[in-house]
């Protein structure tokens, strides 16, 4: 087991974001945080990511309580864009290498070579599509045990998302763990183990994909629209 | 490949390399791609491809070799016998939906027999 979730509740102010969040997530699979915008997908994420703070409840990623031990082995991307705009690319790889024990910068560069992401590119002339390439090389180029990846399809071309979906694919392996939170669901169906929907934030359904399909013969585009 | 998300996807990849295999893109006794390599090039998750792998292996048509990798087995008959089972489920389909917009049996006949003699000339 990666991480385990009980009892969790965020409140900003007075607003419940989230409520009663129970949730494990097991090694070597890809999991789907999937909900309309405003779900808690996000908060969720970043509560794991350990850069706010869950107002109750208790969340471990192997066997630790959140803390500055967990962030090395989380990698969290967010939907922002977050480099510089002086930024070259060769200059996010150090960044993130320089940031990040954890990081493999061999296999950045490999997999940025594969995406023919030249270093010496501007991040502020990449266009969306290869933006979002750049962040998630960058992200799962860090040998992290949790990886969460905020969005990672939204506003991309159906060939970039190929290649994501690709890369994803790529990195997970059975020391890891992959969530992905999306509202698009069309792009998904093949790439996820399991479906965690969010419903104004709480957790209404937490299934195997394959199950949806094989017990109900469902669709996880089918399921969602059952719930929303 | 294009799935259809409503089947579960590992019977669907199932179907593809039994094709694959009836085609003769797969010969008998040759070497399939890794788990891995297949999962990567239908941008698949590597647990359902896995689960394709299993439940072809349980049903005789590839087999494992330790260390090595998996390989397509060598059994001509069964081989035969899965082209006999993909050409009844493809002749079955095809019969469903000519009834279904109200073809006869008679008139099925009359209509492939002329495609065919067309297509031959």
């Amino acid at each position: 087991m990666i991480m385990k979730i009980n009892g969790l509740s965020k409140k900003f102010y007075t607003k419940e974001v989230l409520t009663d969040i129970d949730l494990t997530l097991e090694k070597g699979r890809i999991y789907g945080l999937l909900g309309p915008n405003g779900s808690g997908k996000t908060t969720l994420m970043r509560i794991v990511a350990n850069i706010i703070k869950n107002t109750t409840g208790e969340v471990r990623v192997n066997d630790l309580l959140l803390g500055k031990e967990t962030k090395k082995i989380v990698a969290f991307m967010p939907t922002s864009n977050f480099f510089p705009k002086w930024m070259k690319i060769k200059d996010t790889v150090d960044y993130f290498s320089d940031f990040y024990e954890d990081f493999n910068k061999d296999m950045c560069y490999e997999i940025l070579q594969r995406e023919s992401l030249d270093l010496g590119l501007k991040v502020k002339d990449l266009s969306t599509g290869m933006t979002e390439k750049l962040k998630i090389a960058l992200t799962i180029s860090r040998n992290a045990k949790l990886i969460l990846l905020d969005e990672p399809f939204n506003g991309i071309d159906i060939i970039a998302k190929e290649s994501i979906k690709k890369m994803i694919v790529q990195a997970s392996n059975n020391t890891n763990a992959i969530m992905i939170s999306s509202h698009l669901i069309d792009d998904m169906e093949s790439l996820l183990d399991d479906v965690i929907l969010l419903k104004e934030g709480r957790i209404v359904l937490n299934s195997p994909a394959e199950v949806l399909r094989d017990e109900k013969g469902l669709s996880i585009k089918a399921a969602y629209k059952e719930v929303f | 490949m294009n799935f259809n998300p409503n089947r579960p996807i590992y019977i669907q990849i199932c179907d593809g390399i039994i094709e694959r295999i009836v085609r003769n893109d797969l010969k008998k006794g040759s070497q399939l791609e890794s788990v891995r390599e297949l999962a990567v090039s239908l941008n698949v998750n590597i647990n359902t491809v896995r689960k394709a792998y299993n439940t072809l292996e349980d049903k005789n048509i590839i087999y494992k070799k330790r260390g090595i990798g998996t390989f397509i087995s060598e059994d001509g008959a069964l081989i035969e016998t899965l082209r006999n089972e993909l050409s009844q489920r493809v002749i079955k389909e095809f019969l469903e939906k000519m009834h279904a917009i109200g073809y006869s049996d008679q008139e099925i006949m009359q209509v492939l027999g002329e495609d065919i003699y067309d297509n031959e000339n």
